[in-house]
């Protein structure tokens, strides 16, 4: 008798909404099981509250079995700060693509990143604005041909791809995680989440972790070429791996400030 | 480097965003600032892949609030500056333009409404009509054109330009989702040989000379310490206005002269609002049509002797009752009564129009 082989899911997905709307070949998929895993690790589940951004994120409103905020493009994280501040006891996940964090967001991010918000922070860098049809992203590597930069990214005109980790790890206080992982590890992308999340459950300080992801949709990609951009043309730019560990000093001249009156 | 991007006149079939961007082009546009936001997206695909040809500039800002302001920094270096931008971004993008009000700016936005409130769908309305006429934390003196085809969508993107730098103050193209996409037959032209000229544009700041020395330096400025500072600025800007409203006022009529019934609407709607008078006038109903093109200004002062004569006022709209609210106020001590047939954020068909009115017996 045949036995029929069910892919393994995270007990925090729900069922119901599976298969997901992402579409084939996409990243977020990928993203989402290493954070189900996570947080069923974890034995989280009934204190989480995700929250995802408008773009492809958005497509993850009903995921989960968790509690979940859909909110506007770029504002995720001051959402999720908001609930933490009034609810310190439940743990927050704040979705996004790299557009909506380093782009419209970025101040939001800057902000929770300076005052060391107790959140985890997970962006998808994909490297284009999927959900609007393939724009220049913050992270759109030089060169890379989008729908507005069609003749490819000039650094020049337009800046250089932005390394949010890096920024992240560069202005956070003490106690803050930092990673970047890749759909290409899954493993290593769960491990990344996980820790990030027990930073926020034993209330050390912000955890921001990037994932390199795909989007062949976008990138006109087919299997092969899609998994050769994350694997070799992502990963030479954006770097794989911890910026900052909680029990690390910042590198730069970061330091603790002791609290003052006016 | 070739700088005119259309010579004399040429038959088009192509989509609402597509005739923007050609349209900016041939108004000599200089430079685009704009973030991406269905279901304006093409306008910037186009004008990237067209700008560099024709030596004009781009850039993609980190949100709508930039896109707003970097505009207000093309207009002030001098250059006919531009953005466009829907819904959320619409609403992001108002600091800079209640800014640009205060300054008597001439900022050019085209507006391609989707359904709201907040993000909401990516199709289409007609939701943003009290956002772009009144949204700043001011009192609205902006200019807003609502086209209803893309041969017009054409011409008052072009006209935008003109409207803005000649009168100085915020001009807007309150477009839609479905202007944005659809496709239809369309004239595009370079405005010379339409004996259109463009209005010239002037730096406000950069000029040439040593500042404070060969020439006054420019202390622009949008703040005001004084009650009786800003009262003067406002009211001297509120004047301007009301004294140039008449020449900016634009509207069409239909089948008017004799009309019972009159049906108002604006933007693709005021086609399906035509066409349903155009049905009931074969049914020997004596409808007729009247269509704001400036939404800012209001032109109620033609509309109202219309209103005066008809025996019922019904107005079609694809939000709750935005446009029906300023035909109301304009219409204030006229006691024709003014009935709404409202859909927010829906398309309208000529169909559903001529039932309305059989069944609520209008006529
Ligand atoms: C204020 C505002 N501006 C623009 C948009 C349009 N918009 C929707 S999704 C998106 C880009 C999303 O890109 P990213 O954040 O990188 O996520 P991805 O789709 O790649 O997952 C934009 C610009 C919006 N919804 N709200
Ligand atoms: S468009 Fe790209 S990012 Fe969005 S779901 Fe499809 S593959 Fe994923």
């Amino acid at each position: 008798m045949a036995i029929a082989v069910q892919p393994q899911m995270p007990r925090v997905w729900r069922l119901e909404t599976k298969p997901h709307k992402f579409c084939p070949g996409c990243g977020h998929g990928i993203v989402l099981k290493a954070l189900g895993e996570a947080i069923d690790a974890l034995g989280i589940q009934e204190r989480t509250i995700f929250g995802c951004d408008i773009g492809c994120s958005l497509l993850s409103w009903d995921f989960f079995n968790l509690d979940t905020v859909q909110t506007h493009h770029g504002r995720t994280t001051p959402v999720l700060v908001g609930i933490k501040r009034a609810r310190p006891e439940l743990v927050v996940v704040s979705y996004m693509g790299d557009g909506g964090a380093y782009a419209i967001g970025a101040q939001h991010l800057v902000s929770s990143a300076a005052r060391n918000d107790l959140v985890t922070i997970i962006v998808v860098n994909n490297t284009v604005y999927a959900m609007t049809g393939g724009q220049m992203a913050p992270t759109t590597l030089p060169g890379q041909k989008t729908e507005t930069t069609p003749y490819g990214r000039d650094a020049g005109l337009t800046g250089r791809p932005i390394l949010g980790p890096e920024l992240v790890a560069a202005i956070a206080p003490p106690g803050a995680y930092v990673a970047r992982g890749s759909i290409a590890n899954i493993v290593q992308l769960k491990n990344f989440i996980q820790k990030g999340l027990q930073n926020q459950v034993e209330g050390r300080g912000i955890a921001f972790i990037e994932a390199l992801s795909s989007c062949p949709t976008n990138w006109h990609t087919n299997a092969a070429a899609t998994w050769r951009f994350v694997e070799e043309e992502m990963t030479a730019y954006f770097p794989i791996g911890e910026f900052r560990t909680p029990d690390e000093k910042p590198s730069g001249r970061l330091r603790e400030v002791p609290p003052r009156g006016l | 480097m070739a700088t005119r991007p259309i010579t004399g006149e040429e038959r088009a079939f192509m989509t609402g965003n597509e005739v923007v961007a050609w349209a900016a082009l041939a108004a000599g546009a200089d430079i685009m600032y704009g973030y991406p936001i269905t279901p304006q997206n093409e306008i910037m695909h186009y004008w990237t892949r067209m700008a560099p040809k024709y030596g004009r500039g781009f850039l993609q800002t980190e949100d709508e609030i930039s896109a707003g302001f970097a505009t207000v920094g093309g207009v002030l270096a001098g250059k006919r500056a531009f953005t466009a931008t829907a819904g959320p971004g619409n609403v992001l993008m108002q600091e800079a333009m209640a800014m640009a009000e205060m300054m008597r700016l001439p900022t050019v936005v085209v507006v391609t409404q989707r359904g709201g409130p907040s993000t909401a769908t990516v199709i289409y309305s007609q939701q943003e009509l009290n956002l772009t006429c009144f949204g700043g934390n001011g009192e609205g003196l902006r200019i807003v054109y609502s086209p209803s085809s893309h041969d017009e969508l054409f011409l008052y993107t072009i006209k935008a330009f003109n409207s803005a730098w000649k009168y100085r103050f915020p001009t807007f193209v309150l477009g839609d989702g479905y202007q944005s996409k659809m496709r239809e037959p369309v004239t595009i032209f370079d405005p010379e040989t339409r004996g259109i000229t463009m209005e010239p544009c002037r730096p406000m700041v950069g000029l040439p000379g040593l500042p404070g020395e060969e020439r006054e330096p420019a202390h622009l400025r949008n703040t005001y310490n004084l009650e009786e500072e800003l009262y003067e600025v406002l009211m001297k800007a509120i004047k301007a206005y009301d004294s140039v409203a008449p020449q900016v006022m634009e509207w069409d009529v239909y089948a008017v002269d004799d009309a019972e019934l009159l049906i108002i609407a604006h933007g693709v709607v005021s086609r399906a609002a035509r066409a349903a008078v155009a049905v009931l006038r074969e049914r020997g109903y004596k409808a007729g049509y009247f269509r704001p093109i400036t939404l800012r200004p209001f032109p109620a002062e033609p509309l109202r002797p219309l209103a005066g004569r008809a025996r019922h006022i019904l107005v079609v709209e694809s939000a709750y009752g935005q446009l029906k609210r300023q035909v109301q106020a304009g219409l204030y001590g006229i006691s024709t009564p003014v009935t709404g047939y409202l859909r927010p954020g829906m398309g309208i068909t000529l169909e559903e129009i001529v039932e309305f009115v059989h069944e609520k017996e209008l006529i």
